[in-house]
């Protein structure tokens, strides 16, 4: 095959007519070393979260060994695959101070926000202080999914009264980010629609009208009024880059098809099928540069999972499930631990599937992953797991168990912000708050 | 004829008002409420559209919901932040909703106008649409400001895409994404009437009352009275409740308030266990959720009737998709129906949408259908249950306990269980005759089910006993008021609330405890229109609790130009 240069294929492209099938990027786009685009840009380091209701059983759930090639207990068999993309931070807890335990709220609260929450949430979550930091060039800050069909099942808020709605329908999902509005950033011609410009246009007399209104409203309306105006700031950006001819991505191949919904019950099997096509869609996202932090709730703090024919959904099952006294755990209990923790896998290994630069998408991404409680049946805030997934491009090193040692789950979370640039002296209150980068994990 | 039939209607009410209010105590002093800032929600965004451009508009739209405050979500609604993909989702509604307005099939009898030639910018008739159409989404008339930037939008656009009705069709998408529609503003202006004091301007007022009444942005008249300053006036205010009132809008906006109040949003996720209860589909969801408001629809507004005996009428309605659980044949449609005098079931408690709602997916649940009628129906607050609750004892295989009576018993061997579950049990219990999906049953297990109970020491023996004891709580009444009055100025009562609510509690009862009259008492008095604090802006980037709050650099900047 006679040898395409990088200009000879986009002036082939350019004149051509217009093809809608997105093409595969060939390597003459990229680098000699494959891992960045031809324009210089490396590949972006990407923040994920995932979160999911009712810790586990510390007995069946935490490996005994420490360090590397750690053991997989009953309740994480389903790691093999990926095991070596995972750390497992166990023993963490959620230091309450002069808090109460707020049930199913304070352990993932510390765990994103870095504070023991008195009433409601206290702050921005910590994808939202990364979102902030790296997701103003993309199309969307960040996007925020759930798999079990619940709008209000997040762990993403931008502030203390707003959560990031999380997106629960894959067909609904599926427009917003590969409907008429993406622009497939492989496409071999690019025509500027003019509607945009004018909607671009329009843009800045809502915005006045927004500054205007800001005078008259009380200091709490204040922030809700700019923090409509940041949204704003956000369509137009969007507006902006549908006028732009985006880079090629090698690994950006839009789902060719729009899925169809599951039904709408919280039965396991439906939720773990609507988290594959929700991580799916929510992979090629990240990996065609429409955002660069993503949140992905498998369930709720309470988690309603049902087991079909079953009578007690999750959250009852921990409290009512008798422990089995040859099993010395709680059977039923366990049952949906070990599902949840399949689709942990099944989250990580997804972005395994897509190749980036030498690697696969995982190794350019940062992804942290909480719950509310350590012990199911109790509902403690201590003994509780963290586990982080990929390599941060290459600044992290996957793969370990580290007992944390009672230590507030924010050492991981202050690791993490500071992988993502965050340059902040220190995270968290009072018996949270730290400001040790925790070198353990660092390359 | 109109005209004639709403007048009868008014005389007919104000005879009823007179009667009730010859001789009451006069309303106490009370505190007001904030100015406060509304998100709109999507029932109200879009009956406001309906209003505005008629039924025929499609909107397939769902915002999300407000978190819920005191036991409504409408009280999340000033307090709720737009998130960047919630602002995206409002953009899209405007891009649908302004397609089809403008679009070739409506723009014949939804625009004021033509313009003189198809192709170019007509300025006159831009302003004459987005004039009428930004009053009544804005809810004020526009400033000259803000319809010459949306004209100027208008004609840039048709420049730019050599169509007037596309230029047109993006000022109006820019319109239905400004601040002001989408919250619901509300000013205040020093009261005449009490010299020191504040009260709602009118064009606040109007929004107030309407999203209350009608759950959609003031019409064309209201506006008008507003305009006039009739509605700042006692008769003129009282003319336009009275029209509210009477008009068939109070219908949707009391099927919204009492759909917030019973918590209808939860249905949205309800799912049973079809292995368990195969019969329950979403279309029963659906089914169970219109029945509740009709039932209450009918009883309250249509009869008119005593707002107590809801919870003991055996007066409903019935469709074939609902009949099935309750053992029955139906016809398709609604139609109305009367429980036999013999039937187990009588008032809401026992409707298949409170039954449902309030049990798990596989099994019904004394404790939640406890809960829920103290919480919903009472306005009490059951505390959160304390961590490491072990109640695996429950399910001890050895134990075989046959009933949710004798499992449920076992909280209160738990000291720390037993106080909350105390004020729940008994009331659930009772209900355990209906199973998770609300199906009536007699046994559980093959065991004879025990429905005897107690309410706040009032002891019955089945759920009719039940219905007969909620119906007779001193708290229902007042929990409605309280429910109603916190709904309609949007946000939780307060405690200096509470003199004020005594005495509306005890108009309700004067009154027969009918809903038209408790709703024209609340907004016609001094406490609806009332507002408690200057909206003096603090410094910029200052909070109310002192702390440095995050604003963006050009929000800074207006604010230090316009020294805000």
């Amino acid at each position: 095959m006679k040898k395409l240069t990088r200009r000879k294929a986009l002036k082939g492209m350019l004149s051509g007519g217009a093809v809608t099938v997105a093409l595969p990027l060939l390597d003459c786009f990229l680098n000699d070393s494959g891992t960045a685009l031809a324009a210089g840009a490396p590949m972006p380091v990407r923040f994920g979260t995932w979160g999911y209701g009712l810790g586990g059983t510390s007995s069946i759930m935490v490996p005994k060994k420490i360090g590397a090639d750690y053991d997989l207990p009953e309740e994480i068999a389903s790691w093999a695959r990926v095991r070596d993309h995972i750390n497992f931070y166990s023993n963490t807890t959620a230091h309450m101070d002069a808090s109460p335990n707020n049930n199913h709220f304070t352990g993932w609260v510390v765990g994103r926000c870095g504070i023991a929450p008195s009433g409601g949430i206290p702050s921005e979550t910590i994808d939202t202080t990364i979102a902030n930091r790296i997701g103003k060039t993309t199309r969307y800050m960040s996007l925020t999914a759930t798999a079990t069909g619940d709008v209000t099942n997040t762990y993403s808020y931008v502030n203390k009264v707003t959560p990031n709605p999380a997106e629960w329908s894959p067909l609904k999902f599926y427009t917003r980010l590969f409907g008429p509005d993406f622009q497939d950033p492989n496409a071999p011609s690019f025509t500027p629609d003019p509607r945009v410009m004018v909607r671009k246009s329009v843009l800045s007399g809502v915005m006045d009208q927004t500054q205007t209104l800001l005078k008259t409203v009380g200091s709490e309306d204040r922030q809700r009024i700019d923090q409509y105006f940041t949204g704003l700031r956000q369509l137009e950006n969007q507006f902006a880059q549908r006028l732009t001819k985006p880079e090629p991505i090698a690994s950006c191949i839009a789902p060719g098809q729009a899925p169809v919904d599951p039904p709408m019950n919280k039965e396991v099997a439906t939720v773990q099928l609507r988290h594959r096509m929700m991580t799916e869609l929510m992979v090629m996202a990240v990996a065609c540069d429409q955002t660069r932090v993503f949140n992905m709730a498998f369930s709720a703090a309470f988690s309603a999972l049902v087991k079909p024919g079953f009578p007690q959904p999750y959250h009852t099952c921990t409290h009512e499930d008798p422990i089995d006294p040859d099993l010395g755990y709680q059977p039923n209990s366990s049952w949906f631990t070990r599902r949840t923790m399949e689709s942990w896998a099944d989250f990580v290994e997804a972005f395994t599937k897509v190749k980036e630069g030498d690697g696969t998408l995982l190794d350019n991404v940062l992804i942290y992953a909480t719950t509310d409680v350590g012990n199911a049946r109790t509902h403690a805030v201590d003994d509780m797991p963290v586990f982080t997934a990929g390599r941060a491009g290459g600044k992290l090193k996957s793969g370990l168990h580290i007992d944390l040692k009672g230590a507030s789950p924010t050492v991981v979370g202050y690791t993490a912000l500071r992988l993502m640039g965050v340059d902040v002296p220190s995270w968290g209150t009072l018996s949270n708050q730290t400001s040790e980068v925790f070198n353990e994990v660092l390359v | 004829m109109k005209a004639w039939l709403r007048g009868s209607a008014v005389s007919l009410l104000s005879a009823f008002i007179l009667a009730g209010c010859s001789g009451s105590e006069p309303e106490p002093e009370s505190a007001g409420t904030p100015p406060r800032a509304s998100l709109v929600s999507t029932a109200q965004y879009f009956n406001t559209l309906r209003y505005v451009f008629g039924s025929s508009i499609d909107l397939q739209v769902e915002f999300p919901p407000f978190e819920r405050k005191e036991g409504l979500l409408a009280n999340g609604a000033a307090i709720a932040g737009v998130s960047s993909s919630q602002l995206e989702q409002f953009q899209a509604a405007g891009t649908t909703v302004a397609a089809q307005v403008v679009g070739p099939t409506h723009r014949e009898f939804l625009l004021p106008c033509k313009p003189a030639n198809p192709k170019s910018a007509d300025e006159a008739c831009a302003t004459e649409f987005l004039s009428q159409t930004g009053r009544l989404l804005v809810r004020r008339p526009l400033t000259d400001t803000e319809l010459n930037t949306l004209v100027d939008n208008a004609g840039m656009g048709a420049d730019k895409l050599e169509d007037f009705y596309e230029g047109l069709e993006i000022a109006l998408e820019a319109l239905l994404l400004s601040p002001e529609v989408l919250f619901v503003v509300e000013h205040a202006e020093a009261d005449p009437d009490n010299p020191g004091q504040l009260r709602l301007d009118a064009y606040s007022l109007a929004s107030r009352l309407s999203y209350f009444l009608w759950d959609a942005a003031p019409d064309a008249e209201l506006l008008d009275a507003a305009e006039s300053g009739e509605l700042q006036t006692e008769s003129g205010l009282a003319r336009e409740v009275d029209r509210m009132l009477a008009s068939p809008r109070l219908v949707a906006g009391m099927r919204a308030f009492f759909g917030d109040m019973f918590h209808f949003s939860d249905f949205q996720t309800l799912a049973k266990d079809p292995t368990i209860y195969p019969n329950f589909t979403g279309v029963t969801a659906a089914a169970a959720q219109e029945q509740t408001l009709r039932t209450v629809i009918n009883h309250l507004l249509t009869e008119n009737k005593d707002y107590r005996d809801l919870f003991t009428t055996r007066d409903t309605f019935m469709t074939r998709e609902l009949a099935i659980q309750f053992d029955m044949p139906a016809g398709p449609g609604w139609v109305p129906y009367t429980l036999p005098a013999d039937s187990p079931r009588a008032g809401l408690l026992t409707q298949v949408s409170f039954l449902s709602l309030h049990s798990h997916p596989g099994r019904s649940s004394p404790t939640l259908r406890g809960m829920a009628l103290r919480e919903l129906l009472l306005c009490q607050v059951v505390p959160a249950a304390p961590a490491s609750v072990d109640f695996s004892v429950i399910n001890n295989p050895d134990s075989h306990y046959p009933t949710q009576r004798d499992r449920v018993n076992a909280h209160l061997e738990t000291p720390s269980c037993a106080g909350c579950h105390r004020i729940m049990d008994p009331i659930g219990l009772t209900l355990e005759s209906f199973d998770g999906e609300g199906r009536y049953r007699t046994t559980e297990n093959g065991v004879p089910i025990d429905t005897t109970g107690s309410l706040d020491g009032v002891e019955y023996s089945d759920a009719i006993g039940l219905a007969h004891a909620l119906r007779d709580n001193p708290g229902l009444p007042g929990c409605l008021v309280q429910r109603v009055f916190a709904y309609g100025t949007g946000g939780p009562v307060q405690q200096q609330d509470r003199a004020y609510l005594e005495h509306m509690t005890e108009a309700f009862k004067a009154e027969g405890y009918q809903l038209r009259d408790l709703l024209r008492s609340i907004v016609l008095s001094d406490a609806f229109a009332k507002i408690n604090e200057p909206q003096a802006s603090p410094p910029a980037g200052q909070n109310d609790e002192g702390h440095t709050a995050t604003l963006s650099p050009i929000i800074e900047e207006t604010l230090a130009a316009s020294g805000g």
